[in-house]
């Protein structure tokens, strides 16, 4: 094989390979394709086959382990006239659009108060990082044991600062199962927010505090004329991550309170579990699902051209 | 940026938020940890001062180890975890690479499919899946979980492989060309060595998600001898209204340490791919 110093590329190719498989396979499109033929297909079989599926699943009467028939739009229909599926509904957009918000306003403070200079800074951002790393269902399981309709240590200490015994019925009463779930599907998303939006943070050239400063802003006014413009890409971008996932959630509500109490914290995701898997209705429990597609399906075109702009 | 405020204002923009929310991060891990070594009288008084342990036991870790399965769910989370980490950063790979550095027809279109189908939620797709599963006989089996839970980590990792690549320089590449290697010699022999703190960024979050799982490993997994610990932690330790509080404790506590134990040792580079997605550009 030799080597030529110029035109680069273009020159060393015929040098390179001498068969004519060699050459083709050597093209950029082919080795591309081949290479990506694998994980396309696995994607399409266990991603694009299934979604295609959930579809057609949602047109038929299929109780599980009997064949389907097709019935249509008799599913959306049934959920259309569904007092329960309208509450679901609810839910699941006030369950996003709180918690979203918390985690928003709360990130951004975490963000804030860990961008100064302290000791042991990096092993306070670790710890803070462990609600998000720690598994849902493990960490929830001690919140529902934190929120106990009898030993509840929340109850305790609000006892303790003179709230009426036994104090408030966190999972039973349906507006503060509502709250329950919200703070803590935000106590887990915040640390998210927190790092993403430090990392941000760390990025703004201090020149411009330095300018702002010269220029007589006030330190609310460097915030919010300085920091948020530029922070704004990523707030859009973690925010849109994390509505997209909080609408779709399921584990939390699921371990914490199954729905309940009366639906109150049914979200899309719990109901159509509860109907294809314990009513065994996987038709209806499917068009239950799908009805999370539009909103979705606006928020990841909006995510992934936004992605893809950068 | 901020110096020079004295001790009162420090405390007050600084310790005090601060500490906050790291009291509120911890506290539930705290809780965890006292209630596992409480014993069932204490845990039930309503008289004892709850937030510390009078009488400490380890009662409940040997009955959680003994009358449960939960070794065996620790296994089997442990090798779904890792059999689906490493076929999700290969296939992610061989999504990224030509992505990365390939000028071919339709490029845009897949990158855009990839970026698409991870954000692509399970509870859209458990149901036809679960239907899938049983046709394929695969029910109670770790297969099941092991070729679904790269349905989220492949997109995952080819995109965050995706944004590594294109910070490597291609002069090493360019001139391994030169000298005639082929373009698969390129790629694994020249690129991706070059790689590993990507490949470790990639690798710790799809670990820490395929520990996270829970819908699928729910659904598909129904005996105890497959279980995964969140699932097996929920199924057996609560069984009908009796909750097992102490045990479940144990069992809360000794799932999250491996996380935690991995997680501790590369915090950096978990930083780094989970901010990498939305900080860059």
């Amino acid at each position: 094989m030799s080597v030529r110093s110029e035109p680069l590329l273009r020159a060393a190719r015929p040098a390179r390979r001498t068969t004519a498989l060699g050459v083709w396979l050597d093209r950029q499109s082919v080795f591309s394709w081949l290479m990506m033929a694998p994980p396309l297909l696995f994607l399409a079989a266990l991603v694009g086959y299934p979604f295609c599926y959930g579809i057609l699943l949602s047109l038929q009467d299929r109780p599980v382990a009997h064949t389907g028939t097709f019935i249509g739009l008799k599913n959306f229909a049934t959920n259309f006239n569904d007092p329960i599926f309208w509450r679901v509904a609810l839910n699941t957009f006030v369950y996003t659009a709180v918690a979203t918000l918390l985690k928003m306003v709360g990130g951004l403070a975490l963000a804030l108060a860990m961008n100064q200079q302290f000791p042991l800074k990096n092993l306070m951002r670790a710890l803070m990082l462990l609600p998000f790393i720690v598994p849902t269902v493990l960490s929830t399981v001690a919140w529902m044991w934190i929120l106990d309709p009898a030993f509840s240590v929340l109850n305790w200490l609000l006892v303790a600062v003179g709230v009426p015994k036994p104090g408030p019925s966190w999972l039973g009463n349906p507006m503060l199962a509502m709250l329950s779930i919200i703070m803590i599907n935000a106590w887990r998303g915040l640390p998210f927010y927190g790092i993403t939006l430090l990392a941000g943070l760390q990025t703004v050239p201090p020149e411009l505090y330095e300018a702002a400063t010269i220029d007589g802003a006030s330190g609310w006014q460097r915030f919010r004329y300085v920091t948020l413009p530029l922070l704004q890409p990523i707030i859009l971008i973690v925010t849109l991550f994390s509505v997209i996932f909080t609408f779709a959630d399921f584990q939390l509500v699921y371990v914490l309170t199954h729905g309940g109490p009366q639906n109150a914290t049914q979200l899309f995701a719990t109901y159509a579990f509860d109907i294809a898997m314990g009513a065994g209705q996987l038709g209806l429990g499917a068009s239950v699902a799908l009805a999370m597609l539009p909103a979705l399906a606006l928020l990841i075109v909006a995510l992934t051209i936004y992605l893809r702009r950068e | 940026m901020v110096t020079g405020y004295g001790p009162v204002e420090r405390l007050v923009r600084l310790w005090l938020p601060v500490g906050f929310f790291l009291v509120l991060a911890l506290f539930p891990f705290y809780w965890m940890a006292i209630t596992s070594l409480k014993p069932n009288f204490e845990l039930y008084s309503r008289r004892a001062m709850p937030l510390i342990v009078h009488n400490p036991t380890l009662k409940h870790y040997i009955d959680l180890l003994t009358e449960t399965s939960f070794l065996t769910w620790t296994w089997n989370t442990m090798l779904v975890a890792v059999v689906s980490t490493a076929i999700s950063l290969i296939l992610g790979v061989m999504l990224a690479y030509p992505l990365a550095r390939m000028r071919f027809a339709g490029a845009g279109l897949i990158a855009m499919t990839v970026a698409a189908i991870y954000l692509v939620p399970q509870p859209l797709l458990f149901i036809p899946l679960a239907d899938l599963i049983n046709r394929l006989g695969l029910g109670n089996t770790l297969t099941a979980v092991i070729l679904t839970y790269p349905t989220m980590l492949v997109p995952f990792c080819a995109w965050l492989l995706l944004g590594y690549f294109k910070t490597v320089p291609m002069e090493l590449e360019e001139a391994a060309r030169i000298d005639g290697a082929s373009r698969l010699q390129t790629m694994r022999r020249i690129f991706l060595p070059l790689c590993t703190p990507g490949f470790v960024s990639a690798g710790i979050f799809a670990f820490t998600l395929s520990q996270n799982e829970f819908l699928y490993a729910l659904i598909f997994l129904t005996k105890s001898a497959v279980r995964t610990v969140p699932v097996g932690v929920i199924a057996e330790l609560i069984r009908g209204d009796v909750f097992y509080w102490g045990q479940l404790m144990a069992g809360a506590l000794l799932g999250s340490i491996p996380v935690a134990i991995i997680y501790s040792f590369f915090v950096e580079h978990y930083v780094a791919g989970l901010t990498s997605g939305s900080v860059k550009g």
